[in-house]
Formats: C-alpha cells, sequence, structure tokens
C-alpha cells in the first residue's frame, strides 16, 4: 500500500470543493481553479486527493495542472509580483524592469525565493496603460517604473 | 438504414457512408492514406484520433486549408485529392519537422524495422532534414518490464489513449505543453511509481521505439555458453501462432514444431512446454474452483465467490491496485510460467541430480508483464528465482535471426518429455475464454463424474469484450464471465463489487484477444485482424491434440504420483501457489 498524507482540515476542504461540482471528472479545472484558490498552489498531494474525489487519474490531473498556465504547484510568495508584459509596457520597457527584479531576487519568472517572501510572474495588460510601465505587488499597483527603482520597491517589503 | 453520399477520390466516384472519416472511405476502396498518430483496434472499441500529427492531410476542393483525412467527415459532392502535389509537400514537411526533433539513431534503436516513422520517411523519399532545431531531452525510464526512452517520442498519444481508454489503468498522460509536451506518469515520476500493471499495451502500440520492453536476449546467451549451466526453456501457448510472422508466414500459422527445433539450435539443453505447467494450472486451479463452490453451495459463509484466474501477470498487479478490497477472491493458482518454474528448479533439477542454482529456466513469452512477474520477491527461494529469464515472442524471432538459424526451412520437432507434454487445453491458455474452457473441461468430469461428450465449449468463446455463459454441470447452473482488455475487466469487476453480477468464475487476461494479442507478440501496428488469427489458430492447435483434457495428461498424473501428492495438496499448496498484496494508494491524515 502507498500512502498520500495530508492534514485533516486540507483533505476536508479538498473534498467539500469537489463535492460542490458533483465530483465529477468533467470538472477538474473548475475544481482545480477552485482549489489553488484556497491553498494558492496545487502539490502533489493536493492533486492526489483530487483525483481520488473525481475518480480520474492523478496522472490526468497532473496533466492538466502542466497544461494551464494559471495552475502552479510551486507556493507564491508572501507578496507576489507580477509585471506587465502587454504592449504598452512592454514597448516602455517592461522586460528590462523584470530583468532587473530577476536579477535581485535571484530567481525566475514562475519561481519563488528561498525565504517564501516574494514570487514573479509576467502578466497582460491590466488597464492601466497610462501608468506603463505597471507592475503589481499584491494588490498594490506601481506606475512608470524603472530599473533603478527596483530595489527600493522590493525594499518596502524588506523592512 | 445506412445513409450514402457521393464523393470523389483521387479521380474515383464512390458511395461512402454518411459520417464515415475521408480515411475510412478512401480505405475502404482500397486507396491507402498514410497515417501516424491515428491507432485503432476494429472490434475492440477503441480509436486514438487526436488529429495531431497532419501526415493524413488531404486536399479538398473548395476548402482552403489541408484537411486531416482521419478527421474530416464525408460530404455530399466532396471532392478529394489523397496525394496531390501539395497533399505530398505538406506530408514532407510534417515528417521532416517530426524528424527536426527525433534521434536517429535508427542503426541501434530497438523499433529499426518495426518504425511507423522510419518507414514513412522512407516511403516519403526523405534524404535529408532541413529544419535544425531544439532536441527534447529526457530521462530514460527503466522498469523491470518497460523502457520508456521519451527522446523518441512523437507525441501520437497513441500510449495515452491505449492506457487510459482501452486499459483504464491510468499510468500515462500528455503533461505540459508546447515543445515541453510529452506522455509521462504523474509529475514525471518513473512507470514504477505510477498505477502501471506492466501489461505493456502502450509498447504494443508505440509507432517508435519511444516504449519497448526491457531486452534479455544477451542474458540468455551468456547463460547458453556457461558450461556450469543447465538451461531449459518454456514456450507459451500464443507464442507458436504468431512467431512466424516474424519469418514471413501468414499470421495464424503454427509453427509449433519448427519453434521447438529453433529452441533446440539455439542451445537449450531442455526444450520444454509452458503448456505443461498450463495442465498443471488446470488441476490445481479446478480443484480449487470446485472446492471453493462446493464449501459456498454447502453454506460456508467464509468462502466468497466468484473465484478469479490469476494466470495473467497484467491483471494480478491490476487488482492488486485497484481492488484491494478484493484481494481473497482471485485463485491462489502461480501462473502457468512460475508453476512451470518451480517445477523446473524443485523437480526437474532434482531429477537430472543438479543444484537449482546451476539450472537457468528461460521463458519465451507473448507477454511483456510476464517479465515483471518473474521478478518478484515470492517466486524467489534464497534470492534464486524460480525463472531466470522472460523473453518476448519477438526476442525469440530476434534470438533465431542472431544464430543464423534459416526458420522456413527448419523441420518439425517435439517437446522434450516429460516437461514438453501437453493438451489441447493448455494450448488455448492463449485465447480469451481459454483458460475457463480448460477449467470446465476438468472441472466437469471431476464434479459429474462423468466423461465429457463434446469438449467445446463454444459459449465461453469469442471475442466480445465481456461476455457470459452458463455451464450446466449435470443440473447445477455454473455461471461463468470472462472479459479480456482491462477495461471490460474492470466493468466486469465493479459488477460483482457492487452486487449486480453473480459469477461462479471469472476469467480474465489483460490484453485484447488474450495472450494472442499479447504486448510481447509481433507488432501489429493496429491490424487486429492478425490477432484474430492467432486466436483462430489457437482452437485449430487444440483441435489437432491427440488429449484435449488437461487431468489425461500422462506427466501430469506422473507428476502427481511421484512428486506433488495429490492437487492443493500440501507440496502444491508449497510449490504452485502464491498470495496477493495490497498496492493501492491511500490518502491518509498526517501527523
Amino acid at each position: 500500500m502507498i500512502k498520500v498524507k495530508l492534514a485533516e482540515d486540507k483533505i476536508n476542504k479538498i473534498k467539500e470543493i469537489c463535492a460542490s461540482f458533483g465530483n465529477k471528472g468533467g470538472e477538474a479545472i473548475n475544481v482545480l481553479h477552485k482549489v489553488q484558490g484556497e491553498f494558492g498552489y496545487l502539490p502533489a498531494e493536493v492533486q492526489e486527493v483530487i483525483a481520488n474525489e473525481l475518480n480520474v487519474s492523478v496522472a490526468t490531473i497532473y496533466g492538466i495542472v502542466t497544461f494551464y498556465s494559471f495552475f502552479t504547484m510551486i507556493p507564491k510568495g508572501d507578496h507576489p509580483i507580477s509585471i506587465c508584459m502587454g504592449t504598452a509596457c512592454y514597448v516602455r520597457g517592461s522586460e528590462k524592469v523584470l530583468d532587473e527584479f530577476k536579477r535581485q531576487l535571484k530567481i525566475s519568472i514562475g519561481e519563488t525565493t528561498p525565504d517564501g517572501k516574494f514570487s514573479l510572474n509576467c502578466l497582460r495588460c491590466v488597464g492601466a496603460c497610462g501608468l506603463a510601465p505597471v507592475v503589481l505587488i499584491g494588490e498594490k499597483v506601481y506606475g512608470r517604473v524603472t530599473t533603478d527603482k527596483v530595489k527600493e520597491i522590493i525594499g518596502e517589503y524588506n523592512a | 438504414m445506412m445513409e450514402y453520399v457521393n464523393i470523389i477520390i483521387d479521380d474515383k466516384k464512390i458511395q461512402a457512408e454518411k459520417g464515415q472519416t475521408i480515411l475510412k472511405a478512401a480505405r475502404a476502396v482500397g486507396i491507402e492514406i498514410p497515417t501516424l498518430c491515428y491507432y485503432e483496434l476494429n472490434g475492440q472499441k477503441l480509436e486514438n484520433r487526436p488529429g495531431g500529427c497532419r501526415v493524413c492531410v488531404v486536399e479538398v476542393a473548395g476548402r482552403k486549408n489541408l484537411a486531416p483525412a482521419c478527421a474530416t467527415e464525408v460530404m455530399e459532392g466532396m471532392e478529394i485529392k489523397t496525394h496531390s502535389l501539395r497533399v505530398v509537400n505538406a506530408r514532407r514537411t510534417v515528417v521532416e519537422l517530426l524528424l527536426s526533433d527525433h534521434p536517429a539513431s535508427c542503426l541501434i534503436c530497438s523499433k529499426s524495422g518495426n518504425c511507423e516513422l522510419q518507414s514513412l520517411a522512407h516511403k516519403l523519399g526523405i534524404r535529408d532534414i532541413p529544419f535544425r532545431g531544439e532536441q527534447s531531452m529526457y530521462k530514460k525510464d527503466d522498469s523491470p518490464a518497460i523502457i520508456r526512452e521519451m527522446n523518441k517520442c512523437i507525441m501520437c498519444r497513441r500510449c495515452e489513449t491505449v492506457c487510459n481508454k482501452l486499459q483504464t489503468v491510468g499510468a500515462l498522460s500528455a503533461v505540459n505543453r508546447g515543445f515541453m509536451a510529452v506522455v509521462a506518469p504523474a509529475f514525471e515520476q518513473d512507470l514504477v511509481q505510477s498505477p502501471c500493471v506492466m501489461c505493456g499495451q502502450c509498447v504494443q502500440a508505440c509507432p517508435v521505439g519511444a516504449l519497448s520492453e526491457v531486452n534479455q536476449t544477451r542474458q540468455v546467451i551468456h547463460a547458453i555458453n556457461n558450461p556450469n549451466k543447465t538451461v531449459v526453456v518454456q514456450t507459451a501457448p500464443a507464442v507458436r501462432v504468431a512467431l512466424g510472422e516474424e519469418f514471413g508466414f501468414e499470421p495464424g500459422t503454427i509453427v509449433t514444431g519448427k519453434m521447438a527445433a529453433a529452441l533446440r539450435r539455439i542451445g537449450f539443453d531442455y526444450v520444454f512446454d509452458t503448456d505443461f505447467a498450463a495442465d498443471l494450472t488446470i488441476m490445481e486451479e479446478g480443484t480449487e474452483l470446485l472446492g471453493r463452490i462446493s464449501k459456498f453451495m454447502a453454506g460456508d459463509k467464509s468462502v466468497r465467490l466468484p473465484i478469479l484466474t490469476s494466470c495473467c501477470p497484467g491483471w494480478v498487479n491490476f487488482f492488486e491496485t485497484n481492488y484491494p478490497d478484493m484481494l481473497d477472491v482471485p485463485s491462489t493458482a502461480k501462473s502457468p510460467q512460475q508453476m512451470f518454474g518451480a517445477v523446473a528448479k524443485n523437480y526437474w533439477a532434482e531429477k537430472i541430480g543438479i543444484k537449482r542454482e546451476d539450472m537457468i529456466v528461460v521463458s519465451v513469452m507473448p507477454c511483456v508483464a510476464k517479465k515483471f512477474e518473474c521478478q518478484r520477491d515470492e517466486f524467489k527461494e534464497n534470492g534464486n528465482p524460480d525463472v531466470d529469464y522472460s523473453i518476448t515472442t519477438r526476442e525469440l524471432a530476434e534470438l533465431i535471426k542472431q544464430f543464423n538459424i534459416d526458420f522456413n526451412s527448419l523441420p518439425e520437432e517435439d517437446f522434450d518429455n516429460p516437461l514438453g507434454a501437453s493438451t489441447g487445453a493448455a494450448v488455448i491458455f492463449g485465447a480469451t475464454g481459454g483458460v475457463i474452457e480448460a477449467a470446465t473441461r476438468t472441472a466437469y468430469e471431476i464434479f459429474t463424474g462423468k466423461s465429457l461428450e463434446k469438449v467445446d465449449f463454444t459459449a465461453l468463446r469469442g471475442l466480445e469484450g465481456v461476455r457470459s455463459a452458463e455451464v450446466d454441470f449435470n443440473g447445477t447452473p455454473i455461471k461463468i464471465g470472462i472479459a479480456h482488455g482491462l477495461g471490460n475487466a474492470r466493468k466486469l469487476l465493479d459488477m460483482v463489487r457492487n452486487g449486480e453480477a453473480n459469477f461462479h468464475a471469472i476469467e480474465v487476461m489483460a490484453c485484447p484477444g488474450g495472450c494472442v494479442g499479447g504486448a510481447g507478440q509481433p507488432f501489429h501496428h493496429g491490424d487486429f485482424s492478425k490477432v484474430e488469427k492467432r486466436f483462430e489458430a489457437i482452437y485449430r492447435e487444440d483441435a489437432g491434440k491427440p488429449i484435449r483434457k488437461s487431468h489425461e495428461n500422462p506427466y501430469i498424473k506422473q507428476l502427481y504420483e511421484e512428486f506433488l501428492g495429490k492437487p492443493c495438496g500440501e507440496k502444491s499448496h508449497h510449490l504452485l501457489h502464491t498470495h496477493y498484496f495490497d498496492k493501492s494508494k491511500q490518502i491518509e491524515v498526517e501527523g
């Protein structure tokens, strides 16, 4: 027997979400969406429980998780950083800003710093093109970001 | 009423069934459109049609882009060109692009000569790969039976379809996306960590060399060349009706005699037959079946029915993984391969005066999972396995070629005695329904005390995925269920588990058609008619046998008299029976 271990409250939460979608295999994407909303990410054990509840193979669940870029198996940082790569931000130099964040935090896109503080991601247009390039940290929006401001912005959260 | 539409394919006016794909309409009139990802097992309700490879594209008049023939339905008045310049150019580009991310290791690839990508490249006359790009790099995954080399994967997804739809094993899925997309177990772990049951149908379906069986021909040659070892070979029933295909014989040609001759020329010291052990299996399993049914009918509450056959190692792995609550239901009888090994190393070795360590037992199997089975710890004595190496029908063909044996001109020879003698009942172990028919022939005579007038139980035969039949045991109706293909087995077992069906006995074989359609058989490339011909040959071989009931095999009688005592007795319990393990995955609360 192979054992998969997970905390009781987590198992119950996942079961509750699966049940709210009728434990249907066809609802896997919706279930994963909701579970990720709950836990922030989808570690292997969580996928095992979902597969079990929906009566689909865990390989199938993992296939969905790895297909859609929205799903992640890496926990997000306490302060998730999103850099806009929309057209307006891009032409105003958001790629350089992104590179500076990567350099300062020593992580790539989709990764989280070892201390769990920051994670880095891209997104497409937040509808604030007038402020391009735009960076989001948590819910807070930073406009007209330049490479020399990156250190200062990170510093706000390192205090 | 079948509705038809009028279409024109390559200037040929034809009527095609409404709703049919262009591919099927073309094939129906003998026009061949090349395919690669497409895979169908006729009559087994399996179709892989992702429309992904684009090799089957055709030109449809009035349509801007080319249409994939496998996924486009025919329509009234359609004009189709299957080999226009535009089509041929597109097809060539598609294959060139596939080759740009495929290792050019054809010289040493296990699939060379049998590879669908290789023959397609050859057919399209590709002599250069104009595209240079990134190459996929994956770690090689070695399991006891199956090797995954995903550098060679072309993402046809046949294995995924077979694993999930046909077998419902759920070990494989397409993961990641774009260039990184690959078929893999969950979390891209190795097969051994997945629910894989080693049935190997993915190997049978793979068009290239991405999935293959662990090849042990080298170890076998070493053993034969070792003067201190006595090397014994056993051949499974389904091998003799398929091996010929590797040497140009029509599918369904029986080559038993030539096979025995070839094995002798390769240098095996004793050429024996797994069929002998199949007869032995019937003695043990049949006795167990009757014992259980009698106890059940007498009201013994500790006895559960149905009894499930346990010859098929893929099936054993499947119920250990998926039905841990029913581990007391299958027969405890070992498979014929393992019974043979136990008898060879405990009885025959002693009889010829050698130690078991000095005997090497090689099995030739239509199967990939047998490689896993012979490595199970419970089939070893102080680390020495009862069966040392299990090779497939394909590997035997390889050995015959390596030893430069002209198979076609070999004489017909017999197996050696005593472990080579068998009955017709043993031969039919190679086809779905055969094990239970063989058991019925013996159980009927023991139960009723009467001699069967007709040994053919045709109600148990056929290629329907799930079958059931009732056999009259002189007034007592015995209900029998049969499934082949693990998806069908799951259907049948779920019915039993939910109390929707009652059977006295159930036979399951993991591969479609039974062992004749086994993963270790010559590649059929989706042409299931080959498997059907082997299936028919099995029953021809049975009909031609002088003895057709296992309990009448004189050497089996001798084995019980000299060595084993009685069926299901103490000695056979120790040597010929086994037990099962819970291999399921359970979710537990942490802490």
